[in-house]
């Protein structure tokens, strides 16, 4: 395709969202009015975000694929010449499958909320938050310029806020206070750490930075040292990094279901990127001193993950089901860490294929578990399980079905998406990069092995917990639970529903809630994320044959 | 009247210390370029045509004399554009042509439009508080033109009596416009705590001043600078108690701790409007005051100011955010206690590179980066004020809870209060807000400051909590809003908005809006030459 045009199409996927953004809050124009205001603005988002992800399947479509790592569609303009900060977006190989994971679960986000919008005000606002956090992510995929970058690492975090605030669940205006401040203490240190090294190499420009001979010269080790401590803080409190994740349990429990698929299956991106993008290329000295501890601390993710997991799958432990996955994604998101930190082009296509893995896996687990509050009212793992287990197999077959699969998936199945990008890792950590200590990389290595067997184990016991079970008990205890919801049933009663007449003393006593299986906007929000779990699970060198390149070119410190 | 007194003292000064100089062999008179003096002085003259005409005009013709006001503002704002060369100079020695009592360069023209247009802004906020509270008006606009005329005379003037007497005409009048509210206690007993703290800061900076002449026998900025760079030795201790006790009197006004307790009752006992005038403009005449004195008349005893003015930023920003984290949202005038504080940490911010100018070999850049931070913070906070004084229409008490559900009853001003506050917090959208930081930062940085720099990111996240937490405030439902009838409660409530407060809020915002769309605007002044 066309240079121009490409241009244009990256310049027009940062931009419409915001225009989009904009537009949400003003009232609909004649014509577009809809049946009223509130269904008239879903639409809108729907409409934006349809054309955003349009534009960027166009631009991968537009891409070179035979030679990913080489930038692309650049745009290159001075914004601020007294800050010598550039208004510069371009993609390659590394940011392409990041935009359009973006822009796709932006787009499913806004059809599910088009037909299954969060409790809370108006939806008018609701849009334009979620428009202005897509804008923001993408931003922060497509721009190459530091100063930029941070602008669209904090740009995220307004909306962000306000999804948890206003429309969250149980304690979400704590949660959204430390989501908010944990980021923001991170990404001020990050600043300083980006400032260290736009002044002292003189460039905010990442691809001179990224190249060997450039300005890149000009640092240290001592600046490398420091920058990378400064700006690492900020991106592992984003990715997160154990010990700096004890914000993401309580953001994903409080979050809306959209709110909770964009924060796990995008925003942790960010910070991961942030490290393959800048801190491996920029100061890779400085990145080679960390390393170790980096992996050390992912590795120790993992464990810590999966253990907390594990905990709250128990029985009696009260568990929420957000906050298992969210847990989840915290040992996840270590393998990825674990992939960078190894410093090998293995290792790091590893990291890239997983975050986009997790995106995908993630995205839709915390769909499912929406869902699942939705027909429940509950994410309590007790409540929802009973004393035998809620039995969806046999109550929403469907939906017992795409979650088992979820969860599956994210336990690293081979076949499926989550087995390659950790298995990549973990080969990293087999091998690591010249200078590292082999040795501590194989415990490394060792725990992340052993952080997925707790993974398998734990999602195991989830899926025995939710899916299985004998239905009858279960649409006892749910109907011995939330009587008044009798009334709404459309189930047949099960034989011992009789039994517990007594104690639903309500009209229709003899029918448990019928939980309702998929229905059509689940399966058109659901089945993309499930394909493409597939696809990328028995194809991984479309993926891994677009980044592998451009980490190469990383790594040998660009042309 | 007071202004012209001043001016003319500063060109007596000027005179005197000529005579010294030429030992008065060449020609007394100074030759004045009235072109150059045309800001401050437009602003005196229109003090004193007010102060006339409040005489002859009838009572029902008083708002006449705000409008009079505001066109004086104006006009001394386009008499800037004449001068935007920055090479004029005007009272200078007739012995030594280039050392002169006043000079319109670009940083003064700057600090100028920043204090013209910070006055224009009060004013239009004020149009309708005389109205409504009853204020003399005459004396209103007297005083405030009068200020303004100071303010605006204070960056350009070189020599230490006109910086003196400047900053006395920015001061004087600011007292009684606190205390204008007559028979109110609040109000007198803010203008008394407002007088004796900065007349004792200015005891002591004319003590400082006085040492400094001591030492150097000089006035003027220029030769007081060549005489420091070799003092007597035995004047040496003279000297640096000079230009620590002179710093105190511009760290007064700049509100910089340990000085700054006077800020939150003077806020809150003066009315709206003035404190948004002594938060912008009072500010203004400290920190140019500082840069002009630190930069063009110290610039050798940058040891002894540099970490002064350090230790003195980390203290102010982190006491003014610190106090301001700690405001209880239902307090009386807690939102105008809430912006006194953060302007004190703000304060802070302002001082960082003047601090880091004493390190840095690039000086000029150094307090561009200020200026670039002022212009922000001017714009945006009186964009803040602006909006407190629309809600303080209907609530009086002025809590920060009184702005709940704002954006139900006027989204238009919510969304402005709410960029306002971003830009000062420094959070996208209010990209001005955060590059201006990314300058300071940046100043920081370059000195090797890094503790600085430290200290100023620790205290940005404070300060971007309570800013958050207002912000978030502003879009929750309104109270007893889910009790029914939400509208019903909201109308009668919502009278209509005078059109000088909409015109401030709309200028600001779009001031904001347009530098966040095209920050090169105010920022390319931390990257030229401004001194």
């Amino acid at each position: 395709m066309n240079h121009t045009v490409m241009q244009i199409l990256l310049a027009g996927v940062v931009v419409l969202p915001l225009i989009g953004a904009l537009a949400a809050l003003l009232p609909a124009p004649p014509g577009l009015k809809g049946r009223n205001p509130d269904q008239a603005v879903l639409r809108h988002g729907v409409t934006v975000t349809g054309v955003v992800l349009a534009a960027s399947i166009a631009l991968a479509a537009g891409f070179d694929h035979g030679d990913p790592a080489r930038m692309q569609a650049q745009t290159d303009i001075s914004w601020i010449p007294a800050l010598g900060i550039r208004i510069h977006l371009g993609i390659d190989g590394i940011s392409l499958p990041l935009l359009v994971l973006t822009a796709l679960l932006t787009f499913l986000c806004a059809l599910y909320s088009y037909f299954k919008m969060p409790a809370g005000p108006s939806p008018k606002a609701f849009v334009a938050l979620i428009l202005v956090l897509e804008s923001g992510t993408l931003a922060t995929f497509a721009v190459l310029d530091l100063m930029l970058f941070f602008l669209a690492f904090e740009m995220v975090l307004i909306p962000m806020y306000f999804l948890i605030n206003r429309w969250g669940g149980e304690n979400r205006q704590y949660a959204a206070w430390k989501f908010i401040l944990y980021t923001l203490l991170g990404s001020v240190v990050m600043l300083l750490g980006l400032l260290l090294i736009g002044l002292k190499s003189g460039t905010f420009d990442m691809v001179a930075l990224a190249t060997d001979n450039g300005p890149k010269s000009q640092l240290s080790h001592t600046v490398q040292l420091v920058a990378v401590l400064a700006i690492g803080v900020g991106l592992a409190v984003k990715a997160p990094m154990w010990p700096l994740h004890s914000w993401l349990p309580d953001a994903h429990t409080a979050a809306p279901t959209v709110g909770s698929v964009l924060l796990a299956g995008v925003l942790l991106k960010m910070g991961t990127y942030g490290f393959v993008r800048i801190a491996l290329p920029i100061a890779p000295d400085g990145m080679h001193t960390f390393a170790p501890y980096l992996a050390a601390f992912a590795a120790v993710g993992i464990v810590y993950g999966s253990l907390a997991c594990l905990a709250l799958a128990r029985r009696g432990a009260k568990g929420d089901l957000k906050r298992l996955i969210a847990y989840s994604s915290v040992g996840h998101m270590g393998f990825v860490l674990l992939g960078i930190a190894s410093m090998t082009p293995t290792g790091i296509n590893g990291a890239l294929f997983a975050n986009i893995a997790h995106g995908l896996i993630t995205g839709l687990l915390f769909f499912l578990v929406g869902a699942l509050k939705d027909r429940y009212g509950t994410t309590d793992l007790d409540r929802l399980a009973g004393r035998t287990g809620a039995a969806l197999y046999g109550r929403a077959p469907r939906f017992g079905g795409l979650l088992a699969f979820g969860a599956i998936a994210s336990l690293g199945l081979p076949g499926l998406a989550g087995f390659w990008g950790e298995m990549l890792a973990m080969f990293g950590a087999f091998k690591p990069a010249d200078g590292l200590s082999r040795p501590a990389f194989l415990t490394f290595m060792v725990l992340a092995g052993l952080g997925t067997l707790l993974t398998a184990a734990y999602l195991l016991v989830v899926v025995r917990r939710v899916c299985m079970g004998s239905k009858e008990t279960a649409e006892q205890e749910a109907l011995a639970a939330t009587p008044e919801e009798g009334a709404t049933a459309g189930v047949t009663p099960g034989p011992a529903a009789s039994t517990t007449a007594a104690t639903a003393p309500t009209a229709v006593k003899e029918k448990a809630p019928a939980i309702p299986d998929i229905a059509p906007y689940e399966y058109v929000a659901w089945t993309p994320l499930a394909a493409l779990t597939v696809l990328a699970g028995l194809w991984p060198a479309a993926l891994l044959g677009l980044s592998d390149p451009a980490v190469q070119n990383l790594l040998g410190g660009g042309s | 009247m007071m202004t012209v007194l001043a001016a003319s003292a500063g060109s007596a000064a000027a005179g005197g210390t000529a005579t010294h100089a030429a030992g008065g062999v060449t020609s007394l008179v100074q030759s004045v370029d009235w072109l150059a003096i045309a800001p401050p002085t437009l602003a005196a003259v229109f003090a004193l045509i007010v102060l006339v005409a409040d005489l002859f005009l009838s009572e029902r013709r008083k708002p006449l004399l705000g409008w009079i006001s505001v066109l004086g503002l104006v006009l001394a704002g386009l008499s800037l554009l004449p001068l935007l060369k920055g090479d004029r100079t005007t009272f200078c020695l007739t012995a030594r042509p280039e050392v002169c009592s006043y000079e319109a360069d670009h940083f003064a023209l700057v600090v100028q439009l920043l204090v013209l247009g910070g006055a224009l802004l009060t004013a239009l906020l004020s149009v309708n508080p005389i109205k409504d509270e009853k204020l003399p008006g005459g004396e209103f606009w007297f005083l405030l033109l009068s200020s303004a005329a100071g303010a605006a005379l204070l960056p350009a003037s070189r020599d230490l009596a006109t910086l003196v007497i400047a900053l006395e005409v920015a001061s004087l009048p600011a007292f009684a416009l606190v205390g204008i509210r007559r028979g109110d206690r609040l109000s007198s007993e803010a203008a008394l705590k407002f007088f004796l703290s900065s007349v004792t800061a200015t005891a002591v900076m004319l003590l400082g001043v006085s040492f400094v002449y001591a030492a150097t026998g000089s006035m003027h900025l220029a030769q007081v600078a060549e005489a420091l760079t070799q003092p007597d030795p035995r004047l040496d201790v003279l000297a640096k108690a000079g230009v620590a006790l002179t710093l105190v009197g511009f760290a007064f006004k700049t509100a910089a701790a340990p000085f700054h307790f006077w800020v939150p009752d003077t806020y809150v006992g003066a009315p709206l409007p003035v404190a948004a005038y002594l938060s912008v403009v009072g500010k203004a005449v400290g920190f140019s005051g500082l840069i002009v004195v630190t930069v063009k008349a110290f610039p050798s005893y940058s040891d002894v100011w540099g970490p002064v003015l350090a230790v003195l930023a980390a203290l102010t920003m982190t006491v003014g955010n610190v106090a301001a984290l700690r405001q209880r949202p239902d307090r009386a005038h807690s939102a105008v206690r809430l912006l006194a504080w953060s302007s004190v940490g703000q304060a802070g911010y302002l001082l960082v590179p003047i601090a880091s100018a004493a390190y840095s070999d690039d000086a000029a850049h150094a307090i561009g980066s200020t200026v670039a931070y002022a212009l922000m913070y001017a714009a945006v906070n009186l964009g803040a004020f602006a909006v407190a004084a629309l809600v303080a229409r209907t609530h009086p008490g002025n809590r920060i809870a009184d702005y709940r559900g704002l954006y139900a009853a006027h989204p238009v001003y919510a969304l402005a209060l709410g960029f306002f506050l971003l830009c000062l917090a420094g959070l996208p959208p209010g990209i001005i807000g955060l590059f201006a930081k990314v300058t300071v930062f940046s100043a920081a940085v370059d000195a090797g400051l890094a503790w600085l720099a430290v200290v100023m990111a620790v205290n940005v996240v404070i300060a971007l909590y309570y800013y958050l937490q207002w912000t978030a405030v502003l879009f929750r439902a309104p109270e007893g809003a889910s009790e029914g009838a939400p509208e019903g409660e909201v109308r009668p409530a919502r009278p209509r908005i005078p059109a000088p407060l909409a015109t401030a809020v709309g200028l600001t915002a779009l001031v904001g809006i347009a530098l966040s769309g095209a920050p090169q605007l105010v920022l390319r002044f931390a990257s030229g030459a401004l001194l």
